[in-house]
């Protein structure tokens, strides 16, 4: 496995309905984030995430943010209860993790993102 | 149900064990809320798949996916992932509330049903933001009007498994399965109903084939209409002794004795007399069969067959052990409704004591009794007594009863004769002779008043 790949971009600065960072990579991190609305919890997620993808994905993660108060019948076809959600993607399998992502160790544990020493 | 219905914009909990049918009570709720009420419903399940409900209730008449299809109904499945998700910091169940509420947007839902929702239970670990998410949806539920059904398991020592009573706070309906002599009997109470007066008694319920049915044990209180219009008993010196004219239409007879001493053929020979009068008799027997019956009655000169061809009469027979003493009553009740007899015929109700105890057959005759009397029907009851002494053996109905017929044995001068006396007939004067009778090719004759020898 190489280091960080540098084809992503640097991450967006987090505008709610948009895609941020890198695509076209296929070791590119997919996450999924459902929030609804502008909550607290919804912003703080966002930005917990996004901080933690930059220190250990720099350049190979995507966020997709998903407004269920937006597109509220994706709730159900996507079977979200709690908010946030953080759903890992790729790579598979799925991953659930739901909180405002403030616990970083149990988010990196969560998506298994641990750090590791040899790189 | 009881006490006019559920409070209209609040949550009511209805819990009891696995298995005694808190599932079909909320869809009936909601199904009977859409067709008779015009008011649309969102089922939210946790724990059935959308499939599975269908299926279920299709057994009870209901329609769901008709009613989905007329958008009146949404049925919708909420999986919920055991052993659950990462926990990293704070969350809600903002999801749950946005699928919730995009439900009751798309049919304008004014009942909502949650079952179960302690599933959540086990798929999150910080129980703490759970259950103050629950509070905070039952407070929306509020908030938004609607009436909510919230389902719960019960719990050791407690309502629910885990506690959800504390918010549910306005209406709890309990739901039991019990088994008694081998008969499973489902009891439905009232627990609480803030601001109403409700039933605190345990209500026994059926889930039949037209849903669950409350079957109120004195709820009917004492206000059938009393009938001056006498029938004949089919015996007319029988009638003479009751006054003269003959039973009160509406009126409860018991007619009580030993073995042999013609019990069923009084029965019978009132059911044959409604019938030449034109009215309709329904014979529930839960000894002989209707042909056995009818064959026996031949042989006294009562011919039953031929109204049972002209279907003024029909004959339900059934083994008291095939069903619970309820199960007997609400099937009664049905064939009653159906049937819409005149007159009719338990016997006799002695064999119900095969399937409950004395007071569960007293409460359940109480409540025949006065279905009967609020709906003008004659009937009459047979007992058969194993002790000699008859007047003692059926204190617990004898007052229930209009007109109590005591029918037995003596034994002098070389044989057994049968007598029958009237102990007590409400309404009218009666005779207080003991008569002989006898059961001769025109059916039961009462001849002279019954002597001791030897006086």
């Amino acid at each position: 496995m190489t280091g960080p790949d540098a084809t992503g971009g640097r991450a967006g600065d987090g505008a709610y309905g948009e895609i941020v960072g890198s695509t076209g990579n296929p070791e590119t991190w997919q996450l999924r984030l459902y929030v609804a609305g502008e909550s607290p919890k919804s912003v703080e997620a966002f930005y917990n995430l996004k901080k933690l993808c930059e220190e250990h994905l720099p350049g190979r993660y995507q966020i997709e943010i998903i407004d269920l108060a937006e597109f509220p019948s994706l709730a159900r076809s996507h079977e979200i209860l709690a908010i946030p959600t953080l759903v890992r993607q790729v790579p598979r399998p799925f991953r659930k993790i739901i909180g405002d992502l403030s616990d970083t160790d149990g988010v990196l544990d969560g998506l298994q993102l641990k750090p590791r020493p040899t790189r | 149900m009881t006490g006019g219905g559920l409070p209209d914009g609040r949550p009511t909990l209805v819990c009891g064990p696995a298995g005694c049918g808190k599932t079909l009570l909320a869809m009936e709720f909601l199904v009977r809320g859409i067709v008779e009420f015009g008011e649309p419903g969102v089922f939210l399940a946790f724990e059935e798949t959308v499939d599975e409900l269908v299926e279920n209730v299709a057994s009870m008449g209901f329609d769901l996916r008709q009613l989905q299809a007329d958008g009146l109904l949404v049925v919708d499945h909420v999986s919920v992932p055991y052993g659950g998700a990462h926990e990293t910091g704070a969350w809600d169940l903002e999801g749950l509330f946005i699928r919730l509420g995009a439900a009751i947007d798309a049919v304008k839902a004014k009942r909502v049903v949650l079952d179960t929702i302690e599933t959540l239970f086990g798929a999150f670990t910080d129980i703490a933001i759970l259950r103050s998410e629950l509070r905070r949806l039952l407070g929306w539920l509020k908030a938004r009007g609607v009436t909510a059904v919230i389902t719960g398991e019960r719990g050791d020592g407690t309502l629910t498994r885990h506690g959800i009573e504390e918010y549910v706070s306005d209406c709890v309906i309990v739901l039991d399965h019990r088994v008694s002599a081998q008969t499973s009997t489902r009891r439905l109470r009232v627990l609480k109903y803030r601001g109403t007066l409700h039933g605190t008694n345990e209500y026994p319920f059926l889930i039949g084939e037209q849903g669950v049915s409350v079957l109120p044990i004195t709820s009917l209180g004492l206000q059938h209409s009393a009938s001056m219009e006498r029938v004949s008993s089919g015996v007319p010196s029988l009638d003479v002794m009751l006054g003269g004219a003959g039973l009160y239409r509406g009126s409860s007879v018991l007619i009580s004795g030993t073995a042999g001493t013609g019990k069923s053929t009084i029965a019978a020979q009132f059911c044959a007399a409604a019938c030449s009068r034109g009215e309709r008799a329904l014979y529930f027997a839960f000894e002989e069969s209707a042909a056995q019956i009818v064959r026996n009655m031949a042989s006294v000169g009562i011919d039953l067959a031929r109204w049972v061809d002209s279907g003024l009469l029909q004959f339900r027979c059934v083994r008291p052990s095939l069903l619970g003493l309820e199960a007997h009553l609400a099937t009664m009740q049905q064939v009653v409704s159906d049937f819409e007899p005149d007159v009719v015929v338990m016997d006799p109700i002695s064999d119900l004591l095969h399937v409950g105890a004395g007071e569960e057959v007293a409460a359940m005759l109480t409540r025949q009794v006065d279905y009967l009397k609020s709906r003008g029907v004659t009937a009459v009851f047979t007992s058969l007594n194993t002790i000699r002494d008859a007047e003692n053996s059926e204190q617990q109905i004898g007052s229930l009863i209009d007109t109590w017929i005591i029918a037995k044995l003596e034994e002098g001068d070389g044989q057994r004769s049968r007598v029958l006396y009237v102990l007590k007939s409400r309404g009218m004067p009666h005779s207080q002779e003991i008569r002989n009778f006898i059961l001769s090719s025109h059916g039961l004759e009462l001849t002279d008043v019954f002597h001791r020898r030897g006086r």
